[in-house]
Protein backbone atom coordinates (compact mmCIF):
# COMPACT_ATOMS: atom_id res chain seq x y z
CA UNK A 1 0.00 0.00 0.00
CA UNK A 2 1.29 3.52 -0.87
CA UNK A 3 -0.64 5.68 0.06
CA UNK A 4 -3.10 6.51 3.19
CA UNK A 5 -6.14 4.67 2.32
CA UNK A 6 -8.77 7.39 3.09
CA UNK A 7 -7.08 10.11 1.26
CA UNK A 8 -6.72 10.26 -2.36
CA UNK A 9 -3.57 9.91 -3.75
CA UNK A 10 -4.21 12.98 -5.79
CA UNK A 11 -4.10 15.20 -2.47
CA UNK A 12 -0.99 13.20 -0.72
CA UNK A 13 1.51 11.25 -2.71
CA UNK A 14 3.63 10.30 0.44
CA UNK A 15 6.49 8.86 -2.20
CA UNK A 16 6.87 12.51 -4.09
CA UNK A 17 5.91 14.84 -1.06
CA UNK A 18 8.13 13.14 1.51
CA UNK A 19 11.21 11.48 0.12
CA UNK A 20 12.49 10.89 3.47
CA UNK A 21 10.39 8.09 4.46
CA UNK A 22 11.72 5.97 0.96
CA UNK A 23 15.01 5.82 2.51
CA UNK A 24 15.94 2.78 4.66
CA UNK A 25 16.87 2.37 7.90
CA UNK A 26 18.89 -0.40 9.00
CA UNK A 27 18.46 -1.86 5.40
CA UNK A 28 14.92 -1.95 6.14
CA UNK A 29 12.43 0.07 4.73
CA UNK A 30 11.42 2.76 7.32
CA UNK A 31 8.19 2.56 9.57
CA UNK A 32 8.40 6.03 10.49
CA UNK A 33 6.05 6.20 14.10
CA UNK A 34 7.26 9.12 15.93
CA UNK A 35 5.30 11.59 14.96
CA UNK A 36 4.56 12.88 17.94
CA UNK A 37 8.04 13.69 18.89
CA UNK A 38 8.21 15.51 15.26
CA UNK A 39 6.70 15.26 11.94
CA UNK A 40 8.74 14.54 8.72
CA UNK A 41 8.59 17.72 6.06
CA UNK A 42 6.99 17.88 3.05
CA UNK A 43 8.90 19.10 -0.17
CA UNK A 44 6.70 21.98 -0.08
CA UNK A 45 7.76 23.42 3.28
CA UNK A 46 11.36 22.42 2.57
CA UNK A 47 11.07 24.51 -0.39
CA UNK A 48 9.40 27.36 0.93
CA UNK A 49 12.33 27.63 2.78
CA UNK A 50 15.03 27.10 0.36
CA UNK A 51 13.05 29.74 -1.82
CA UNK A 52 13.18 32.34 1.09
CA UNK A 53 16.66 31.96 1.45
CA UNK A 54 17.06 31.76 -2.58
CA UNK A 55 14.99 34.69 -3.58
CA UNK A 56 13.86 36.69 -0.09
CA UNK A 57 16.09 36.51 2.28
CA UNK A 58 16.36 39.90 4.09
CA UNK A 59 15.60 41.29 7.90
CA UNK A 60 12.35 42.39 8.60
CA UNK A 61 10.67 45.91 9.78
CA UNK A 62 13.66 47.37 9.28
CA UNK A 63 14.91 48.14 5.89
CA UNK A 64 13.63 50.80 3.33
CA UNK A 65 15.03 48.59 0.83
CA UNK A 66 13.05 46.12 -1.51
CA UNK A 67 14.15 43.08 -0.06
CA UNK A 68 13.41 43.74 3.44
CA UNK A 69 10.28 44.99 2.60
CA UNK A 70 9.43 41.59 0.59
CA UNK A 71 10.87 39.81 3.19
CA UNK A 72 8.44 41.72 5.79
CA UNK A 73 5.47 40.52 3.78
CA UNK A 74 6.30 36.96 3.49
CA UNK A 75 6.51 37.11 7.17
CA UNK A 76 3.04 38.90 7.96
CA UNK A 77 1.20 36.86 5.59
CA UNK A 78 2.77 33.89 7.51
CA UNK A 79 1.28 35.40 10.90
CA UNK A 80 -2.37 36.05 8.50
CA UNK A 81 -2.06 32.22 7.42
CA UNK A 82 -1.48 30.65 11.42
CA UNK A 83 -4.57 33.60 12.58
CA UNK A 84 -6.76 31.46 9.63
CA UNK A 85 -5.63 28.48 10.34
CA UNK A 86 -6.70 28.57 13.78
CA UNK A 87 -9.56 30.86 13.68
CA UNK A 88 -8.35 33.88 15.58
CA UNK A 89 -10.24 36.89 15.27
CA UNK A 90 -6.80 38.74 14.48
CA UNK A 91 -3.72 38.37 13.28
CA UNK A 92 -2.45 40.49 16.12
CA UNK A 93 -3.18 37.53 18.05
CA UNK A 94 -0.50 35.56 17.13
CA UNK A 95 3.18 35.64 18.41
CA UNK A 96 5.67 33.86 16.57
CA UNK A 97 7.92 31.88 19.24
CA UNK A 98 10.37 29.15 18.90
CA UNK A 99 8.01 26.34 19.83
CA UNK A 100 5.05 25.24 22.67
CA UNK A 101 7.97 25.51 24.94
CA UNK A 102 8.76 29.00 24.75
CA UNK A 103 5.25 29.83 23.69
CA UNK A 104 4.05 28.70 27.31
CA UNK A 105 6.87 30.14 29.51
CA UNK A 106 5.77 33.85 27.48
CA UNK A 107 2.64 33.55 29.35
CA UNK A 108 4.15 32.41 32.52
CA UNK A 109 6.60 34.79 32.18
CA UNK A 110 4.23 37.93 31.11
CA UNK A 111 1.04 37.38 31.94
CA UNK A 112 2.04 35.50 35.00
CA UNK A 113 4.74 37.44 36.81
CA UNK A 114 1.98 40.59 36.18
CA UNK A 115 -0.98 39.47 37.16
CA UNK A 116 -0.19 36.37 39.68
CA UNK A 117 -0.10 36.93 44.06
CA UNK A 118 0.82 34.65 46.75
CA UNK A 119 -2.10 32.17 47.26
CA UNK A 120 -3.34 32.38 43.47
CA UNK A 121 -3.81 29.07 42.40
CA UNK A 122 -2.60 27.46 38.64
CA UNK A 123 -4.77 24.63 37.80
CA UNK A 124 -2.87 21.84 35.49
CA UNK A 125 -3.83 17.87 34.66
CA UNK A 126 -1.73 15.02 35.61
CA UNK A 127 -1.53 14.10 32.02
CA UNK A 128 0.94 17.53 30.84
CA UNK A 129 3.97 17.89 29.10
CA UNK A 130 6.86 18.77 31.29
CA UNK A 131 6.40 21.54 29.52
CA UNK A 132 2.75 22.68 30.41
CA UNK A 133 4.33 21.59 34.33
CA UNK A 134 7.86 23.25 34.86
CA UNK A 135 6.88 27.06 33.17
CA UNK A 136 4.56 27.21 36.25
CA UNK A 137 6.43 25.94 38.77
CA UNK A 138 8.58 28.27 37.95
CA UNK A 139 6.09 30.79 38.30
CA UNK A 140 4.86 29.76 41.60
CA UNK A 141 8.12 30.45 43.00
CA UNK A 142 8.70 33.64 41.98
CA UNK A 143 4.98 34.91 42.69
CA UNK A 144 4.20 32.49 45.71
CA UNK A 145 1.33 31.04 43.62
CA UNK A 146 0.31 27.69 44.17
CA UNK A 147 0.24 24.69 41.38
CA UNK A 148 -2.71 22.13 41.72
CA UNK A 149 -3.23 18.82 39.59
CA UNK A 150 -6.44 17.28 38.68
CA UNK A 151 -5.68 13.55 38.60
CA UNK A 152 -6.71 11.23 35.41
CA UNK A 153 -8.27 7.73 35.77
CA UNK A 154 -7.03 4.63 34.96
CA UNK A 155 -8.13 4.96 31.02
CA UNK A 156 -6.14 8.15 30.75
CA UNK A 157 -8.91 10.38 30.56
CA UNK A 158 -9.08 13.78 33.01
CA UNK A 159 -11.72 13.67 36.09
CA UNK A 160 -13.62 16.21 35.65
CA UNK A 161 -15.71 15.69 38.89
CA UNK A 162 -11.98 16.50 40.34
CA UNK A 163 -11.25 19.25 38.15
CA UNK A 164 -14.29 21.23 39.10
CA UNK A 165 -13.66 20.67 42.76
CA UNK A 166 -10.14 22.24 42.30
CA UNK A 167 -11.59 25.09 40.08
CA UNK A 168 -12.26 27.98 42.76
CA UNK A 169 -12.02 31.35 42.73
CA UNK A 170 -8.37 31.49 43.94
CA UNK A 171 -7.56 29.74 40.29
CA UNK A 172 -6.08 32.65 38.12
CA UNK A 173 -5.29 29.64 35.09
CA UNK A 174 -6.09 26.34 33.95
CA UNK A 175 -3.22 25.41 31.87
CA UNK A 176 -4.35 22.20 30.25
CA UNK A 177 -3.33 19.67 26.88
CA UNK A 178 -5.71 19.69 24.02
CA UNK A 179 -3.96 16.07 23.14
CA UNK A 180 -1.82 14.03 25.73
CA UNK A 181 1.47 13.60 24.07
CA UNK A 182 1.93 9.79 26.11
CA UNK A 183 -1.34 8.91 26.03
CA UNK A 184 -3.42 10.42 23.08
CA UNK A 185 -6.83 11.04 25.08
CA UNK A 186 -7.91 14.18 23.63
CA UNK A 187 -9.60 16.77 26.58
CA UNK A 188 -13.20 18.12 25.99
CA UNK A 189 -11.03 21.40 25.91
CA UNK A 190 -14.04 23.72 25.12
CA UNK A 191 -16.30 22.51 27.91
CA UNK A 192 -13.18 22.89 30.02
CA UNK A 193 -12.88 26.35 29.16
CA UNK A 194 -16.26 26.91 30.07
CA UNK A 195 -16.15 25.61 33.13
CA UNK A 196 -13.25 27.84 33.94
CA UNK A 197 -14.36 30.89 32.50
CA UNK A 198 -17.51 30.55 34.62
CA UNK A 199 -14.84 30.15 37.81
CA UNK A 200 -13.30 33.47 37.08
CA UNK A 201 -9.68 31.19 35.77
CA UNK A 202 -8.44 32.07 32.26
CA UNK A 203 -7.47 29.18 30.17
CA UNK A 204 -4.21 28.23 28.27
CA UNK A 205 -4.49 25.53 26.04
CA UNK A 206 -1.17 23.11 24.69
CA UNK A 207 -1.94 22.00 21.51
CA UNK A 208 1.42 20.47 20.52
CA UNK A 209 -0.19 17.23 19.77
CA UNK A 210 -3.19 18.39 18.51
CA UNK A 211 -2.89 21.02 15.38
CA UNK A 212 -1.72 18.09 13.22
CA UNK A 213 -4.49 16.01 13.78
CA UNK A 214 -7.93 17.59 14.14
CA UNK A 215 -9.07 21.30 13.07
CA UNK A 216 -8.48 24.01 15.80
CA UNK A 217 -10.67 26.76 16.29
CA UNK A 218 -9.55 29.12 19.07
CA UNK A 219 -12.93 30.92 19.05
CA UNK A 220 -14.98 27.93 19.09
CA UNK A 221 -12.99 26.72 22.03
CA UNK A 222 -12.86 30.01 23.53
CA UNK A 223 -9.80 29.82 25.55
CA UNK A 224 -7.54 32.53 26.19
CA UNK A 225 -4.20 31.33 25.29
CA UNK A 226 -3.44 28.54 22.77
CA UNK A 227 0.13 27.21 22.27
CA UNK A 228 1.56 25.21 19.48
CA UNK A 229 4.56 24.01 17.61
CA UNK A 230 5.23 23.97 13.82
CA UNK A 231 7.59 21.31 14.02
CA UNK A 232 4.61 18.66 14.50
CA UNK A 233 2.70 20.33 12.22
CA UNK A 234 4.95 18.81 9.20
CA UNK A 235 6.64 22.59 9.37
CA UNK A 236 10.28 23.23 10.38
CA UNK A 237 12.01 23.15 14.10
CA UNK A 238 12.55 26.61 15.89
CA UNK A 239 9.04 27.71 15.07
CA UNK A 240 5.92 27.68 17.24
CA UNK A 241 2.74 29.99 17.65
CA UNK A 242 1.24 31.67 20.77
CA UNK A 243 -2.45 32.71 20.37
CA UNK A 244 -3.60 34.93 22.93
CA UNK A 245 -7.00 36.98 22.86
CA UNK A 246 -6.27 40.62 21.87
CA UNK A 247 -7.31 42.34 24.92
CA UNK A 248 -5.04 40.24 27.43
CA UNK A 249 -2.20 40.02 24.86
CA UNK A 250 -1.99 44.03 24.69
CA UNK A 251 -2.06 44.37 28.47
CA UNK A 252 0.71 42.24 28.94
CA UNK A 253 4.37 43.22 29.86
CA UNK A 254 7.08 42.33 27.41
CA UNK A 255 8.84 39.31 28.49
CA UNK A 256 12.50 40.10 26.66
CA UNK A 257 13.98 43.06 25.58
CA UNK A 258 15.60 44.16 22.67
CA UNK A 259 15.03 45.34 18.62
CA UNK A 260 12.17 44.81 16.98
CA UNK A 261 9.66 44.69 20.35
CA UNK A 262 9.98 48.90 21.32
CA UNK A 263 8.61 51.73 20.06
CA UNK A 264 11.33 54.24 22.04
CA UNK A 265 14.10 53.73 23.54
CA UNK A 266 16.11 56.41 25.81
CA UNK A 267 18.57 55.64 28.62
CA UNK A 268 15.71 57.00 30.56
CA UNK A 269 12.61 54.68 29.77
CA UNK A 270 11.95 52.86 26.44
CA UNK A 271 8.23 52.20 25.46
CA UNK A 272 6.97 49.22 23.53
CA UNK A 273 5.60 48.22 20.63
CA UNK A 274 1.79 46.96 20.49
CA UNK A 275 1.19 43.19 20.41
CA UNK A 276 2.41 40.88 19.06
CA UNK A 277 5.79 42.63 18.19
CA UNK A 278 6.03 43.49 21.86
CA UNK A 279 6.92 39.60 22.31
CA UNK A 280 8.66 38.85 19.06
CA UNK A 281 12.22 41.09 20.76
CA UNK A 282 15.33 40.42 18.22
CA UNK A 283 15.21 39.09 14.60
CA UNK A 284 12.78 35.96 14.43
CA UNK A 285 13.26 32.61 12.59
CA UNK A 286 11.89 34.24 9.34
CA UNK A 287 12.30 31.26 7.28
CA UNK A 288 10.82 28.84 9.97
CA UNK A 289 7.32 31.39 9.96
CA UNK A 290 7.71 31.25 6.32
CA UNK A 291 7.97 26.86 6.43
CA UNK A 292 5.27 27.01 9.05
CA UNK A 293 3.17 29.05 6.56
CA UNK A 294 3.87 26.49 3.68
CA UNK A 295 3.28 23.62 6.37
CA UNK A 296 -0.33 24.70 6.97
CA UNK A 297 -0.90 25.64 3.33
CA UNK A 298 0.01 21.80 2.85
CA UNK A 299 -2.14 20.19 5.67
CA UNK A 300 -5.13 22.11 4.66
CA UNK A 301 -4.69 21.33 1.03
CA UNK A 302 -5.74 17.79 2.19
CA UNK A 303 -7.53 18.55 4.54
CA UNK A 304 -7.88 18.49 8.63
CA UNK A 305 -10.97 16.76 8.06
CA UNK A 306 -9.47 13.92 5.75
CA UNK A 307 -6.26 13.89 7.80
CA UNK A 308 -7.91 12.85 10.94
CA UNK A 309 -10.35 10.27 9.62
CA UNK A 310 -7.53 8.76 8.36
CA UNK A 311 -5.76 8.61 11.25
CA UNK A 312 -8.60 7.31 13.47
CA UNK A 313 -9.16 4.82 11.63
CA UNK A 314 -5.59 3.77 11.69
CA UNK A 315 -5.28 4.33 15.41
CA UNK A 316 -7.92 1.86 15.60
CA UNK A 317 -6.24 -0.77 13.16
CA UNK A 318 -3.42 -0.35 15.31
CA UNK A 319 -5.16 -0.50 18.18
CA UNK A 320 -6.85 -3.77 17.38
CA UNK A 321 -3.53 -5.06 15.83
CA UNK A 322 -0.87 -4.45 18.50
CA UNK A 323 -3.43 -4.61 21.65
CA UNK A 324 -4.10 -7.65 20.50
CA UNK A 325 -1.06 -9.40 20.46
CA UNK A 326 -0.39 -11.47 23.21
CA UNK A 327 1.78 -9.90 26.51
CA UNK A 328 0.55 -6.33 25.25
CA UNK A 329 -0.58 -3.93 27.88
CA UNK A 330 -2.22 -0.90 26.53
CA UNK A 331 -1.46 2.40 28.33
CA UNK A 332 -4.21 5.18 27.84
CA UNK A 333 -7.59 3.57 26.91
CA UNK A 334 -9.73 6.72 26.58
CA UNK A 335 -12.74 6.80 24.51
CA UNK A 336 -11.42 9.89 22.68
CA UNK A 337 -8.18 9.41 21.18
CA UNK A 338 -5.48 10.94 18.58
CA UNK A 339 -3.41 8.94 16.79
CA UNK A 340 -1.51 7.94 20.01
CA UNK A 341 -0.67 4.45 21.18
CA UNK A 342 1.30 4.05 24.58
CA UNK A 343 2.00 0.22 25.34
CA UNK A 344 3.96 -2.19 27.34
CA UNK A 345 5.39 -5.63 26.39
CA UNK A 346 5.63 -8.25 29.32
CA UNK A 347 9.05 -8.83 30.48
CA UNK A 348 10.85 -6.11 27.62
CA UNK A 349 11.22 -2.70 28.86
CA UNK A 350 10.58 0.21 26.60
CA UNK A 351 13.91 0.76 25.80
CA UNK A 352 15.11 -2.67 24.81
CA UNK A 353 12.01 -2.65 22.81
CA UNK A 354 13.12 0.73 21.18
CA UNK A 355 16.56 -0.87 20.26
CA UNK A 356 14.78 -3.96 18.52
CA UNK A 357 12.32 -2.03 16.91
CA UNK A 358 14.85 0.07 15.57
CA UNK A 359 16.56 -2.96 13.74
CA UNK A 360 13.69 -3.75 12.03
CA UNK A 361 13.79 -0.14 10.51
CA UNK A 362 10.75 0.42 13.48
CA UNK A 363 11.29 4.34 14.60
CA UNK A 364 8.94 4.55 17.79
CA UNK A 365 9.50 6.10 21.32
CA UNK A 366 10.23 4.99 23.99
CA UNK A 367 10.69 6.52 27.81
CA UNK A 368 8.56 8.54 29.50
CA UNK A 369 7.61 10.98 26.66
CA UNK A 370 8.37 14.23 29.24
CA UNK A 371 5.53 13.41 31.17
CA UNK A 372 7.11 11.66 34.64
CA UNK A 373 4.38 12.42 36.20
CA UNK A 374 1.64 10.66 34.32
CA UNK A 375 4.13 7.62 34.21
CA UNK A 376 4.21 7.69 38.10
CA UNK A 377 0.81 7.97 38.04
CA UNK A 378 0.43 4.60 36.14
CA UNK A 379 3.29 3.15 38.36
CA UNK A 380 5.90 2.89 35.01
CA UNK A 381 9.01 3.80 34.41
CA UNK A 382 7.80 4.68 30.58
CA UNK A 383 5.75 3.12 27.50
CA UNK A 384 6.84 2.28 23.95
CA UNK A 385 4.52 4.94 21.98
CA UNK A 386 3.75 4.93 17.96
CA UNK A 387 2.73 8.14 16.81
CA UNK A 388 0.89 8.31 13.56
CA UNK A 389 0.75 10.80 10.90
CA UNK A 390 -1.04 11.33 7.52
CA UNK A 391 1.23 9.46 5.58
CA UNK A 392 1.23 6.01 8.19
CA UNK A 393 -0.36 3.28 6.33
CA UNK A 394 -1.31 -0.04 7.76
CA UNK A 395 1.64 -1.66 6.85
CA UNK A 396 3.73 0.80 9.06
CA UNK A 397 1.36 -0.84 11.67
CA UNK A 398 1.91 -4.50 10.55
CA UNK A 399 5.65 -3.82 10.38
CA UNK A 400 5.27 -2.80 14.26
CA UNK A 401 3.68 -5.83 14.87
CA UNK A 402 5.97 -8.01 13.14
CA UNK A 403 9.01 -6.30 15.09
CA UNK A 404 7.08 -6.88 18.34
CA UNK A 405 6.73 -10.29 17.64
CA UNK A 406 10.50 -10.35 16.89
CA UNK A 407 11.33 -8.86 20.08
CA UNK A 408 9.50 -11.19 21.74
CA UNK A 409 11.05 -14.02 20.52
CA UNK A 410 14.78 -12.68 21.17
CA UNK A 411 13.65 -12.59 24.94
CA UNK A 412 11.73 -15.60 24.79
CA UNK A 413 8.83 -13.91 26.51
CA UNK B 1 26.95 7.04 11.11
CA UNK B 2 26.83 3.30 10.24
CA UNK B 3 23.57 2.75 8.89
CA UNK B 4 24.01 -0.77 8.27
CA UNK B 5 21.65 -3.55 10.33
CA UNK B 6 23.14 -4.00 13.78
CA UNK B 7 23.21 -7.68 15.08
CA UNK B 8 20.95 -7.75 18.32
CA UNK B 9 22.58 -11.30 18.80
CA UNK B 10 25.83 -9.00 19.45
CA UNK B 11 23.77 -6.65 21.79
CA UNK B 12 21.57 -9.46 23.87
CA UNK B 13 23.70 -12.63 24.14
CA UNK B 14 22.15 -15.34 26.16
CA UNK B 15 23.92 -14.80 29.26
CA UNK B 16 22.57 -10.77 29.31
CA UNK B 17 19.33 -12.48 28.85
CA UNK B 18 20.10 -14.74 31.88
CA UNK B 19 20.99 -12.13 33.46
CA UNK B 20 18.22 -9.89 33.04
CA UNK B 21 15.94 -12.60 34.10
CA UNK B 22 17.40 -13.71 36.93
CA UNK B 23 19.81 -11.02 38.34
CA UNK B 24 22.74 -12.24 40.74
CA UNK B 25 23.26 -10.42 44.26
CA UNK B 26 19.92 -8.48 43.97
CA UNK B 27 19.66 -7.53 47.04
CA UNK B 28 19.76 -4.63 49.58
CA UNK B 29 22.55 -5.66 52.44
CA UNK B 30 21.96 -4.62 56.42
CA UNK B 31 25.42 -4.09 57.06
CA UNK B 32 26.82 -2.73 54.27
CA UNK B 33 29.41 0.09 54.88
CA UNK B 34 29.20 2.09 51.65
CA UNK B 35 26.31 2.54 49.05
CA UNK B 36 25.02 4.39 46.57
CA UNK B 37 22.57 5.73 43.93
CA UNK B 38 22.15 5.51 40.26
CA UNK B 39 19.43 6.96 38.46
CA UNK B 40 19.12 7.84 34.66
CA UNK B 41 15.79 10.09 34.35
CA UNK B 42 15.52 10.16 31.18
CA UNK B 43 15.10 6.19 30.64
CA UNK B 44 14.39 5.50 34.07
CA UNK B 45 16.90 3.43 35.20
CA UNK B 46 17.71 3.26 38.78
CA UNK B 47 19.64 1.05 41.01
CA UNK B 48 21.44 1.24 44.72
CA UNK B 49 24.80 -0.63 44.94
CA UNK B 50 25.75 -1.45 48.17
CA UNK B 51 29.22 -2.88 49.23
CA UNK B 52 30.96 -3.87 52.25
CA UNK B 53 34.56 -3.16 52.15
CA UNK B 54 37.17 -4.72 54.58
CA UNK B 55 41.06 -4.18 54.43
CA UNK B 56 40.97 -2.89 51.04
CA UNK B 57 38.76 -5.92 49.52
CA UNK B 58 35.27 -5.49 48.06
CA UNK B 59 34.18 -8.42 50.81
CA UNK B 60 30.40 -8.15 49.31
CA UNK B 61 28.42 -6.29 46.75
CA UNK B 62 24.91 -6.43 45.53
CA UNK B 63 22.11 -3.91 43.87
CA UNK B 64 18.50 -3.42 44.31
CA UNK B 65 16.49 -1.54 41.10
CA UNK B 66 14.84 -1.33 38.12
CA UNK B 67 15.45 -0.72 34.36
CA UNK B 68 16.28 -2.68 31.10
CA UNK B 69 17.99 -5.37 30.01
CA UNK B 70 21.33 -4.11 29.51
CA UNK B 71 21.15 -2.21 32.75
CA UNK B 72 20.02 -4.75 34.68
CA UNK B 73 22.50 -7.87 33.56
CA UNK B 74 25.49 -5.20 33.63
CA UNK B 75 24.49 -4.62 37.36
CA UNK B 76 24.50 -8.30 37.89
CA UNK B 77 27.73 -9.04 36.11
CA UNK B 78 29.42 -6.48 37.97
CA UNK B 79 28.64 -7.37 41.65
CA UNK B 80 30.29 -11.09 40.14
CA UNK B 81 32.85 -9.56 38.56
CA UNK B 82 34.13 -7.47 41.55
CA UNK B 83 33.43 -9.71 44.92
CA UNK B 84 36.53 -10.38 46.20
CA UNK B 85 38.84 -7.89 44.52
CA UNK B 86 40.81 -5.52 45.91
CA UNK B 87 39.15 -1.81 45.47
CA UNK B 88 42.05 -0.17 43.53
CA UNK B 89 41.40 -3.17 41.08
CA UNK B 90 37.84 -2.59 40.69
CA UNK B 91 38.47 0.88 39.92
CA UNK B 92 40.88 -0.04 37.44
CA UNK B 93 38.07 -2.17 36.02
CA UNK B 94 35.73 0.25 36.02
CA UNK B 95 37.97 2.19 33.89
CA UNK B 96 38.51 -0.43 31.45
CA UNK B 97 35.16 -1.07 31.26
CA UNK B 98 34.31 2.34 30.27
CA UNK B 99 37.10 2.34 27.55
CA UNK B 100 35.38 -1.34 26.33
CA UNK B 101 32.26 0.47 25.42
CA UNK B 102 33.53 3.65 24.67
CA UNK B 103 36.77 4.09 23.58
CA UNK B 104 40.17 1.43 22.35
CA UNK B 105 39.23 -1.32 24.10
CA UNK B 106 42.02 -2.38 26.22
CA UNK B 107 43.99 -5.46 25.96
CA UNK B 108 42.91 -7.47 29.14
CA UNK B 109 40.81 -10.24 29.85
CA UNK B 110 37.40 -8.81 31.25
CA UNK B 111 35.89 -12.56 31.91
CA UNK B 112 31.91 -12.55 31.37
CA UNK B 113 31.93 -8.96 30.97
CA UNK B 114 33.00 -9.21 27.51
CA UNK B 115 29.52 -10.34 26.28
CA UNK B 116 28.71 -6.51 27.08
CA UNK B 117 30.92 -5.26 24.24
CA UNK B 118 28.69 -5.54 22.19
CA UNK B 119 26.78 -2.53 23.22
CA UNK B 120 29.60 -0.45 21.46
CA UNK B 121 27.73 -0.70 18.45
CA UNK B 122 24.89 0.63 19.90
CA UNK B 123 25.87 4.49 21.26
CA UNK B 124 22.37 4.94 22.76
CA UNK B 125 22.77 2.28 25.30
CA UNK B 126 26.57 2.63 26.67
CA UNK B 127 24.57 4.99 29.97
CA UNK B 128 22.47 1.45 30.41
CA UNK B 129 25.68 -0.51 30.43
CA UNK B 130 27.54 2.01 33.01
CA UNK B 131 25.42 3.31 35.16
CA UNK B 132 25.65 0.23 37.84
CA UNK B 133 29.28 0.84 37.05
CA UNK B 134 29.24 5.06 37.91
CA UNK B 135 26.94 4.19 40.97
CA UNK B 136 29.77 1.50 42.24
CA UNK B 137 32.41 4.14 41.56
CA UNK B 138 30.73 6.80 44.03
CA UNK B 139 29.99 3.96 46.94
CA UNK B 140 33.38 3.53 47.14
CA UNK B 141 34.33 7.44 46.65
CA UNK B 142 31.25 7.74 48.76
CA UNK B 143 29.80 10.66 46.58
CA UNK B 144 26.32 12.03 48.03
CA UNK B 145 24.96 12.68 44.40
CA UNK B 146 22.91 10.56 42.86
CA UNK B 147 25.32 8.44 39.89
CA UNK B 148 23.76 9.44 36.60
CA UNK B 149 25.38 8.26 32.70
CA UNK B 150 22.87 10.76 30.47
Amino acid sequence: MNSPADIHPAQLDVAADFPILARKVHGRRLAYLDNGATTQKPLAVIEAERRFYLESNANIHRGVHWLSQHATELYDDARITVQRFINAASADEIVFTRGTTEAINLVAQSWGRAELRAGDQILITAMEHHSNIVPWQLLCEQTGAMLKVAPVSDAGELDLDAFDALLGSDTQLVAITHVSNALGSINPVAELTARAHAAGALVLVDGAQAVAHQAVDVQAIGCDFYAFSGHKLYGPTGIGVLYARKPILQAMPPWQGGGDMIRTVSFERSTWADAPQRFEAGTPNIAGAIGLAAAIDYVQGIGLARIAAHEHALLDYATATIGTLPGIRLVGTARDKAGILSFLVDGIHPHDLGTILDAEGVAIRAGHHCAMPLMNRFGIPGTARASLAMYNTQADVDALAAAIGKAQKLFGT
Amino acid sequence: MNDSAPDLRELYQEVIFDHNRQPRNFHAMADADHQADGHNPLCGDQLTVYLRIEDGLVKDVSFVGHGCAISTASASLMTEAVKGKPVAEVEALFHDFHALLTDVPPDRDFGKLAVLSGVREFPARVKCATLAWHTLHNAIVGAQEPARTE
